[in-house]
């Protein structure tokens, strides 16, 4: 099991949109190598014949008769919005000045 | 009218059905306790007293209309705080929900209220059901009604701990890697995961999807069959929702019989690391099963041993995928939107202040295990895991109708004692977390106490033979109740002095 440095999870909470602090990321580094350390072992048992599972229920493609039922309207899908205007959401900006 | 709250559900039902009660005075009763335990206990997150009051009135009125009502219409409830409900505060025990009131119900609450059961509040739980304890709520931890200085169980802590301090007759958990039996179990109550996708997903809040199931708690087995019976079945709201008769687990209830039964005990869910306690009340619980009737036989599970393991891969991966949806913009906390950040950076703000320690822990873990690179050794080796536990339950039951364990290895521990030590606090469900990863079926139930405490006692059943739980348990319940004078929460601590805390 190497050393899980700081960088890499840096850079995984990057991935996961998860801004952390200095102490933060170190702390993790040393509860990821212990739970890591812990749950490798699962590759003892993972023999390349072994298929693996997803899910416990194999159903495919489920489906409903595609007719039209009442949904929320603008006003109480938006009540729990952080901001909206003009019955939108209103989001920060997602591209950088430049655009 | 204090002695309501000692009634079981069943009891209530029938007083109820004679108009001996009003579902009013009942739903008052309860409130009333929970004014007066719960500053101690902090089982609830929000207690709805208009809204049970009111929904108290709606099913004395439509009783006195002579309308027809199903056995649990006003009996009160507590409902997991995973649980949307219209209109009431649903936090899933996150900051980053705090104030959500959700615009819609679950699946389940929507049955709830069809059956006219008396929704009375949301209770407390780890934050996004991630953890064994409640300790990672961000809103306090439960304490263990049996022993105020410890924990209840988790995630479901604040449903079990409801159920024990005679807050509620019943309640509703949820249920990953153990969160409605591990809490049963160490509170001195029943809890049942039914089969994976016998009831409805819609309106949780998704941690482990592949995992997740809800399922029903309360102080008897019977109880807890009338309300599995009631959330049940086929919802085309949720697309793992198995399309088949749910399992006649209140007749199962009632016949309480394992005559002829096959039981096979799980060799590898004992020995090192279960407390004396512990196996000293599940053999004296076998012993019962075996006077009445039931065959009891050693069976191996061989690949249980890596169940942990495997789930501490699965379950964190799916959730950093899961709760990627909690990204500052539709509902819930936005922090930093001051015109000059990027959503992205919002984002990254709003959750590092929204999610605590153990979310962010495992979001992290999940994203790497889930990450180019480390996928084959991680996830793809946990998913062969599964493989194999399944294997070992189809042979399993291909000699045996049911399975049993201990429930948890420990009795209740200190609050405090493993909050940080996150291996540790994962072992306590090793016996619980092989189920999940299956989707077969499961209950604890009381086996008794050790050392004043509550020890659990788990039946394991096929995928949609939750019948058998029920059989199985209200037989054992019966002989133990028999000789407790009652079951095992009658012995519970009354909580009087705790009041005044």
């Amino acid at each position: 099991m190497s050393r899980i440095s700081n960088e890499e999870v840096a850079r995984i909470a990057h991935l996961a949109r998860l801004e952390l602090s200095a102490n933060e990321i170190a702390e993790l580094a040393g509860e990821m190598e212990a739970i890591l350390g812990a749950v490798a072992r699962v590759q003892e048992a993972a023999k390349s014949d072994v298929v693996p599972t997803s899910h416990p229920l194999a159903l495919v493609n489920v489906t409903r008769p595609d007719v039209v039922r009442p949904s929320l309207t603008p006003e109480s899908a938006l009540s729990g919005a952080p901001a909206s205007e003009e019955n939108r959401f209103r989001v920060p900006q997602i591209l950088g000045e430049e655009a | 009218m204090s002695e309501l709250i000692y009634k079981s559900a069943a009891q209530l039902s029938e007083s109820l059905a004679k108009k001996e009660v009003s579902a009013r005075e009942v739903t008052q009763a309860h409130l009333d306790r929970i004014a007066k335990v719960d500053k101690a206990v902090h089982a609830f997150l929000f207690v709805d007293t208009e809204g049970a009051l009111a929904q108290a009135d709606q099913v004395d009125a439509a009783r006195a209309k002579g309308e027809n009502l199903g056995p649990l219409a006003g009996v009160p409830l507590a409902l997991k705080d995973i649980l949307a409900q219209e209109g009431i505060p649903t936090t899933c025990g996150s900051k980053i929900l705090a104030g959500w009131r959700p615009p819609y119900s679950a699946t389940v609450v929507k049955k709830l209220r069809t059956a006219g059961v008396v929704i009375l509040g949301k209770t407390n739980m780890d934050e996004f059901a991630m953890g064994s304890s409640t300790e990672n709520s961000a809103y306090g931890t439960t304490q263990n009604p049996w022993d105020l200085k410890r924990i209840p169980g988790g995630s479901g802590g604040g449903s079990a701990a409801a159920l024990a301090a005679f807050e509620a007759p019943l309640a509703i958990g949820s249920d990953t890697g153990g969160s409605i039996r591990q809490p049963a179990a160490l509170t001195g109550t029943v809890g049942v995961k039914p089969t994976y996708g016998g009831v409805s997903r819609y309106g949780v809040v998704a941690f482990s999807s592949s995992l997740d199931q809800v399922g029903p708690c309360a102080r008897t087995v019977l109880d807890t069959a009338l309300l599995h019976e009631v959330i049940a079945g086929h919802d085309d709201y949720d697309a793992t929702s198995i399309n088949a008769p749910t399992p006649p687990v209140v007749a199962a209830a009632k016949r309480a019989d394992v005559k002829g039964m096959k039981i096979g005990v799980v060799k590898e869910l004992s020995g090192d690391g279960y407390e004396s306690g512990v196996s000293e009340r599940f053999e004296e619980s076998l012993e019962i099963l075996r006077s009445q009737g039931a065959t009891i036989e050693m069976v191996s599970c061989p690949n249980f041993d890596y169940g942990l393991a495997a789930y501490y891969l699965i379950a964190p991966s799916e959730a950093s995928s899961n709760l990627a949806r909690f990204d500052a913009m539709r509902y819930g906390l936005r922090v930093g939107d001051d015109g000059s950040r990027s959503a992205e950076e919002v984002m990254s703000m709003t959750r590092a202040a929204g999610f605590g320690r153990e979310v962010k822990r495992r979001i992290i873990l999940g994203t790497y295990a889930l990450s180019a690179g480390y996928y084959d050794a991680y996830y793809g080796s946990a998913q062969k895991v599964r493989t194999l536990i399944t294997q070992d339950f189809a042979k399993a039951f291909s000699s045996v109708d049911v399975l049993v364990s201990p429930t948890t290895p420990t009795v209740a521990f200190p609050i405090g004692e493993k909050s940080n030590d996150p291996v540790a606090m994962y072992l306590s469900d090793v016996a619980t977390i092989p189920v999940n990863l299956a989707g077969v079926a499961a209950m604890s139930l009381p086996a008794g106490l050790s050392e004043g405490l509550p020890v659990g006692f788990q039946i394991i059943a096929p995928a949609m033979k939750d019948d058998r739980l029920y059989l199985v348990g209200a037989a054992l319940e019966r002989e133990l109740a028999a000789k407790w004078g009652g079951v095992l929460t009658t012995k519970a601590p009354k909580l009087i002095s705790a009041a005044g805390a």
